[in-house]
């Protein structure tokens, strides 16, 4: 998935000590905006969002010493775009023990653009329980929306042309920690 | 993804372990409020029942509606297969009305492979004849992993009459393709006289040699039919090696050694001929009491497709032991078929 291609120009966007800076800033930013991060939940959109989850939880444990219950949502159920492709895997969904109802939920993703990912992902919470508020955090907003949904939190936005893509890597599913921009010549 | 189910030699390890893997996120459903998906919506799921049954269709149907697919349910008795329509014709009228799968039990071994050639959705075998039941094999493999963690080199015993079980050959096939090891285990006129070429693709297909036409006529499979040159659906032929594969005529004798026991009923209904002397002597030499689930390891499981012949195969008390995972079964039995409709029917057609 990440291997790149030789025809194709690849651009870093995000090195491994800068994508540890944005994390830092976004676990800032949550701190901030819901006064010190309570009754708050994290849940990381497999397959990168989730490690992402852990690691903003991470970060608001050591900056503040709150421990943020973390967990995972698998939206491949809810996806509009099964019958376009093959059938998919499905990821993992494990709710924090005290589950998400009357919480403040914050959804983790890593690549925010059409915004299709994060319909289902709301579809998906409706139908595991009520939260008091949903927020969103992306690493990466690189536009073209097609549903009215944006970020609460972003890492870097990103400018990109519709032929191009984003690839994010991270320590814990490819080994290291990069985003790139590929496919620019065109 | 593979197309239809029609057999557990459909599945090779990868895709079993997908489904496997997939029944065990559709097990979280089970404890949530909101039991549905939106995945399925607008499919239909016809579930075509020449056969009674209980657990397995009310399964199908609890799968297929927790996905919100919309289900047909359909079962021979008022029907108009009473008025004398064929199979063929059956299959005609449910492809005119579109359906995406059709859930087929059978008395006819290889019904399931013939209809496939005449719809165009997908066919999923819930039992034909004395021939296969893989979704079964698949719940009950889904059962043995996630009490016991594993199934690469589990020892499996399966006590009753094989030759008469679909459980049993659906399970052989898809528990050697995961690594587990098998022993049959029975009487010796209850297991078949050569097990490995009972489970070759050949003598798997008998019945589809009596599919006269197009007429499926049931209850004539059982007859000493020559097996086709090349059955009908059939891609290639599954190797079982003999070593994973075991027969003992002694059932406390294999005890010992067992990961997990599974106890298959009497199956009076196929059964013309005597093929043990009394029901009593039977359970005496091959039921499942507390003494001989004693000689168990104590990690070991006990299972049953159900439904039970309580104190013929199986003793009460063995049935209601904290060993035992028969309603289990059940509850996973939703979750591996949902796997199973999510897999043949999530993704483009």
């Amino acid at each position: 998935m990440a291997s790149p291609r030789a025809d194709t120009t690849s651009k870093i966007i995000l090195s491994g000590s800068d994508l540890h800076r944005v994390v830092d800033r976004i676990a800032h930013q949550i701190l901030e905006k819901t006064s010190g991060a309570t009754g708050t939940v994290l849940l990381g959109i497999p397959t990168r969002g989730v490690p992402l989850a852990q690691r903003l939880a991470a970060r608001i444990h050591a900056f503040e010493g709150i421990d943020v219950p973390v967990g995972s949502l698998d939206i491949t159920l809810y996806r509009d775009d099964l019958r376009l492709h093959a059938t998919r895997a499905l990821g993992k969904t494990e709710l924090p023990g005290g589950g998400i109802d009357g919480r403040r939920v914050i959804l983790v993703d890593d690549v925010l653009y059409s915004g299709r990912t994060v319909r289902a992902a709301l579809d998906a919470l409706n139908d595991v329980g009520r939260p008091q508020s949903v927020q969103l955090a992306v690493l990466v907003d690189r536009g073209h929306r097609q549903l009215p949904i944006r970020a609460d939190y972003v890492g870097k936005n990103i400018p990109t042309a519709l032929y191009e893509s984003v690839r994010v890597s991270l320590t814990e599913t490819d080994g290291l920690d990069e985003v790139k921009l590929t496919g620019g010549e065109k | 993804m593979i197309k239809h189910l029609r057999s557990a030699a459909d599945l090779d390890a990868a895709t079993a372990t997908l489904i496997l893997d997939t029944a065990g996120e559709m097990a979280a459903l089970a404890g949530r409020e909101v039991k549905k998906l939106p995945t399925l919506r607008g499919r239909t799921v016809v579930n075509l029942f020449y056969e009674d049954s209980t657990r397995t269709r009310i399964s199908f149907e609890a799968a297929a509606k927790r996905l919100s697919a919309d289900v047909i349910n359909f079962s021979a008795k008022g029907s108009s297969v009473s008025k004398g329509e064929s199979l063929k014709d059956t299959a005609l009228t449910l492809q005119a009305m579109g359906a995406d799968a059709v859930v087929i039990r059978h008395s006819a071994s290889g019904a399931p492979h013939r209809l496939a050639s005449w719809v165009d959705g997908s066919v999923i075998n819930a039992g034909d004849g004395t021939h296969e039941h893989p979704t079964q094999a698949l719940l009950d493999a889904y059962t043995m992993r996630s009490r016991l963690g594993r199934l690469a080199g589990l020892k499996v015993a399966i006590v009753g009459d094989v030759l008469h079980s679909r459980v049993a050959r659906s399970n052989v096939l898809l528990l050697t393709t995961l690594g587990a090891s098998v022993t049959l285990v029975g009487p010796p006129t209850l297991i078949p006289n050569d097990v490995a070429a009972a489970l070759s693709p050949a003598t798997e297909l008998t019945g589809s040699a009596s599919l006269r036409g197009d007429r499926l006529i049931p209850g004539e499979m059982a007859g000493g039919f020559p097996p086709p040159a090349n059955p009908a659906g059939v891609e290639k032929p599954t190797a079982i090696s003999p070593a994973a594969i075991a027969v003992s005529y002694d059932l406390d004798s294999v005890l010992p050694d067992m990961d997990v026991v599974m106890m298959l009923r009497v199956q009076t209904e196929r059964m013309q001929d005597s093929y043990f002397p009394s029901a009593r002597e039977y359970s005496r030499r091959y039921g499942l009491d507390l003494a001989r689930m004693r000689k168990l390891p104590e990690h070991a499981i006990v299972m049953h497709p159900g439904p039970m012949n309580r104190g013929m195969e199986i003793a009460p008390e063995v049935a209601d032991s904290s060993r035992s995972t028969i309603v289990e079964q059940v509850a996973n039995g939703v979750s591996a078929r949902m796997a199973v409709l999510y897999l043949l029917l999530g993704g483009k057609a």
